[in-house]
C-alpha cells in the first residue's frame, strides 16, 4: 500500500504517495502480457490470481456525457504552467445494467515527479462535498487523466481512488493527439496477486460508449466550430433538417433505382430495412389523411389567430394605459 | 518622456471610464452543456447557477459556471448557500478558472421568467458587478429540437426608474417606457477552444441524422401548445385583475377631483361673501380635509411583467405553430409521393 507521508511544507496541504521501490507495474500492452505468461510458466505451483474484482469488472462498460470531455479539455487548456497532464475526479452513477454513467467531472490539482505523485486531497474532498450538495445522486465513479494510455503514476492515483470507491473507472483523454486522433479510453484495474502477495495492478480497457445523445441535442454544428455567431432559430433549424431529409430520400431513391437496374449489388438486409421503414408508415386512405392534416392545420391556424389577436390587444391596452392621463 | 507616458495612461484610464455598451454574450460550449445538464436533471423544478467569465469591451465572455443547490426557505441554509458559493469560487480559482461573476443562469418553464424576483435579483447583482447578464434556458422547448438559450439584461432606462422608485404612470410617459423596454435581449455567440473543436470533430458520428433532427420531426406539438395556451389564459386573467385595479384607481381619482372642485367652489363663494363683509378670506387649501389626500397609484410593474409574459407566450405559440405548419406540409408531401 502507498504510504501517506504527511505534509510537504507547512502551508500547502498536499500529501505524497510514495511508491515502494519493490513494486512493479503491469500495463495493458502485449509485451507485458508476455511477461506475465513467462512468470506463470516459471512458477507452475503457485497460481497467478486476478483480484476478486476481476469477475465483476469483466463486463463493465462506461458511457460518457459530452460535458465531461468538454470539461477535461477546458481544464487541460487552463492547466498550470509546466504541468504535463491534468487529472481529476469523475462523477456519475452506476446504472442497473452495470454501465458506469460518467456525467460530471472536476479537476484536482496534482504534482508528479519521477516516482511519486502529490494529490491535493483536501481540494478533492471540498469539491466533492460541493458537488454532492447540488446533486446527491452523482457520486465518484472514477478518475480521468489526459494523455494516451496509462503511465506509472496512474497506478498510484488509481489506488487512491480505489479507497474512495470500489472499482473506479480510469478515463484517459489524449489531448495531445499523439497518434493523430483524439483517443478517449476507459480502463478498470485488476489486482494481480501471487499467492498472498500483491504483484501488480493491471489496467484493462473497457468498452466506452461515446455516442453522446446530449451533444446531438445541442447540435454538433455548434459544438464543433470554434466560433458560432448566432444560435440557429427554430425555422432555420427546420430548414437545415428538411434539406438533410431531402438528401437522404434522394440517396435512397438513387440506391433503389441502381439496385433495380442492376448497377449496384443488391443487399438483402438493406432492402429489408427499407421495406420495414416503408411499412411502418400508417396506411391511411387519402381522404382520411387529408382530413387529419387539414384538421391540425385548422387548429394551428386558430391558435395563431388567437395569439395574434392577443398581441394586438396588448399593444392597444398599452397605448390606452399610458395615454390615459388624468388632468 | 515619463510625463507623456503618464498622460497617456491617464487618457487610457479616462477612455476606459466610458464603457462600450454590451453587444454580445459569448458563451463557451462547456457552459452551455453545463447549464443544459443542470436544468434538465432537475426539470421541472427551476434551478439557478452562477456564471463566471470576463468582461472584454462590448463582449461579455462566459467561460465557466457552477450550479447552486436547490434553495430552501431557511436562513441557516441560506448562509450555507453563501458559503457554498465562496468555496466553489475559491476552488475554481485554484484551477485557473476565470473568477469574475458575470451573472447567473436559470431554467424556466415555457418561458414565464419575467417576474418581480428576477428584477430584484438583477438589481442585487448589478450593485456589485457593473455588467451582468442572465441566461435563461428552457428545457421544455429543447425537447422539440430548439436550443432555447436567451441572454437578458435590464435596460438602463428601466433600471434608473426602478431604482429611484419612480415607477409611476407620469414618469413612464415622460421616459416613453413601455413593457417592451424592461428587458433587453442580447445576442448570444458560442465559442469553443480549438482543442474541443478537434475532439468534437473526431467524435462526431457519421450518421447523417442526429437526435436533434428526430426531436424536430416530432409531429405532436399539441401538449406544448396546450400548456402555452393555459398559461396564456392565466396571464390574461391576471392582467384583467390589474386593469380593474387601474380602472378603480381612475374612477376614484375622478371622484376625488370632482369633490375637490366642488369644495373649492364652495370655499370661493364663501370667501366672496367674507370679502363683501370685510373679513379675511379663508385659505383655498385645506390639508386636513380627506378629499385632498392623494390616492396612491397602483404599482405598474406587475402589469408590465404580465404583458411581457403574454407577449412571450404569443411568440412561442407563433413559433411552434409555424414549425408545425412546415412539418404538416412535409408529411403531406411525403404521403402524396
Amino acid at each position: 500500500m502507498p504510504v501517506v507521508s504527511g505534509y510537504n511544507s507547512s502551508d500547502c496541504p498536499i500529501r505524497y504517495f510514495q511508491n515502494p521501490s519493490s513494486r512493479s507495474l503491469l500495463f495493458e500492452s502485449r509485451s507485458e502480457e508476455k511477461k506475465k505468461k513467462i512468470r506463470m510458466a516459471a512458477s507452475d505451483r503457485t497460481v497467478l490470481q486476478f483480484g476478486p474484482s476481476s469477475a465483476a469488472t469483466s463486463n463493465v462498460t462506461a458511457k460518457v456525457h459530452p460535458l465531461v470531455i468538454f470539461n477535461i479539455c477546458d481544464c487541460y487548456v487552463r492547466r498550470p504552467d509546466q504541468a504535463e497532464r491534468v487529472i481529476g475526479t469523475l462523477l456519475g452513477s452506476v446504472l442497473p445494467d452495470g454501465t458506469v454513467d460518467i456525467r460530471n467531472s472536476y479537476v484536482v490539482p496534482h504534482n508528479e515527479f519521477s516516482d511519486q505523485v502529490a494529490l491535493d486531497i483536501e481540494y478533492h474532498h471540498t469539491m466533492l462535498k460541493s458537488h454532492l450538495k447540488v446533486n446527491p445522486q452523482e457520486v465518484i465513479v472514477g478518475w480521468f487523466s489526459t494523455g494516451l494510455g496509462v503511465t506509472g503514476g496512474s497506478a498510484l492515483i488509481h489506488e487512491f481512488y480505489c479507497r474512495e470507491v470500489p472499482n473506479p473507472v480510469h478515463l484517459t483523454v489524449d489531448t495531445g493527439f499523439r497518434n493523430g486522433e483524439g483517443t478517449v479510453k476507459a480502463y478498470v484495474s485488476v489486482n494481480l496477486s501471487l499467492g498472498d502477495r500483491q504483484l501488480a495492478a493491471q489496467f484493462q480497457e473497457i468498452p466506452l460508449d461515446l455516442r453522446m445523445i446530449e451533444a446531438e441535442r445541442v447540435g454538433f454544428d455548434i459544438l464543433k466550430s470554434t466560433s458560432v455567431d448566432k444560435l440557429p432559430s427554430d425555422l432555420e433549424g427546420m430548414e437545415v433538417l428538411m434539406e438533410r431529409l431531402l438528401t437522404l430520400i434522394n440517396d435512397i431513391y438513387k440506391y433503389v433505382d441502381d439496385t433495380v437496374e442492376g448497377r449496384a449489388v443488391p443487399d438483402n438486409s438493406v432492402g429489408r430495412i427499407l421495406s420495414e421503414t416503408v411499412a411502418s408508415l400508417p396506411k391511411l386512405s387519402p381522404p382520411a389523411f387529408d382530413k387529419l392534416v387539414n384538421d391540425s392545420l385548422q387548429d394551428q391556424l386558430l391558435l395563431l389567430y388567437l395569439s395574434s389577436i392577443t398581441r394586438t390587444q396588448l399593444s392597444l391596452a398599452e397605448k390606452l394605459n399610458t395615454a390615459a392621463q388624468m388632468p | 518622456m515619463a510625463n507623456t507616458m503618464a498622460r497617456s495612461f491617464l487618457q487610457v484610464a479616462a477612455a476606459e471610464e466610458v464603457a462600450p455598451p454590451l453587444r454580445v454574450v459569448q458563451i463557451e460550449g462547456l457552459v452551455m452543456l453545463k447549464i443544459i445538464k443542470h436544468c434538465k436533471e432537475f426539470s421541472p423544478a427551476l434551478v439557478t447557477g452562477q456564471l463566471l467569465g470576463l468582461d472584454v469591451g462590448s463582449v461579455l465572455e462566459v467561460t465557466n459556471c457552477f450550479p447552486f443547490p436547490i434553495q430552501e426557505e431557511d436562513e441557516e441554509i441560506e448562509a450555507d448557500g453563501a458559503n457554498y458559493q465562496l468555496e466553489m469560487m475559491r476552488c475554481l480559482r485554484e484551477v485557473n478558472v476565470d473568477n469574475n461573476t458575470v451573472g447567473w443562469y436559470q431554467s424556466t418553464m415555457l418561458g414565464c421568467f419575467q417576474t418581480a424576483e428576477l428584477i430584484e435579483t438583477f438589481l442585487n447583482y448589478q450593485e456589485n458587478i457593473r455588467r451582468c447578464v442572465c441566461i435563461i434556458y428552457d428545457p421544455s422547448r429543447s425537447n422539440q429540437g430548439a436550443l432555447a438559450f436567451k441572454a437578458l439584461k435590464l435596460s438602463d432606462s428601466f433600471m434608473d426608474l426602478y431604482r429611484s422608485n419612480n415607477f409611476t404612470g407620469e414618469k413612464l410617459r415622460e421616459k416613453n417606457l413601455s413593457w417592451v423596454d424592461i428587458f433587453e435581449e442580447i445576442p448570444v455567440k458560442v465559442s469553443n477552444s480549438a482543442l474541443i473543436s478537434a475532439f468534437m470533430t473526431e467524435l462526431e458520428p457519421d450518421t447523417p441524422v442526429t437526435q436533434c433532427d428526430y426531436d424536430r420531426l416530432q409531429l405532436s406539438s399539441s401538449p406544448f401548445l396546450e400548456r402555452n395556451m393555459e398559461f396564456l389564459i392565466e396571464c390574461m386573467d391576471d392582467l384583467s385583475v390589474e386593469q380593474q385595479k387601474f380602472q378603480f384607481y381612475y374612477r376614484s381619482l375622478t371622484r376625488q377631483q370632482a369633490q375637490q372642485q366642488s369644495w373649492l367652489q364652495k370655499r370661493r363663494d364663501e370667501n366672496k361673501a367674507r370679502k363683501a363683509a370685510g373679513e379675511e378670506p379663508l385659505p383655498e387649501e385645506d390639508p386636513s380635509n380627506p378629499i385632498f389626500k392623494p390616492i396612491p397609484e397602483p404599482p405598474r410593474l406587475e402589469s408590465f411583467l404580465i404583458a411581457n409574459r403574454i407577449a412571450n407566450y404569443c411568440n412561442q405559440i407563433n413559433g411552434v405553430t409555424g414549425q408545425s405548419f412546415s412539418r404538416l406540409y412535409l408529411t403531406k408531401g411525403l404521403h402524396e409521393n
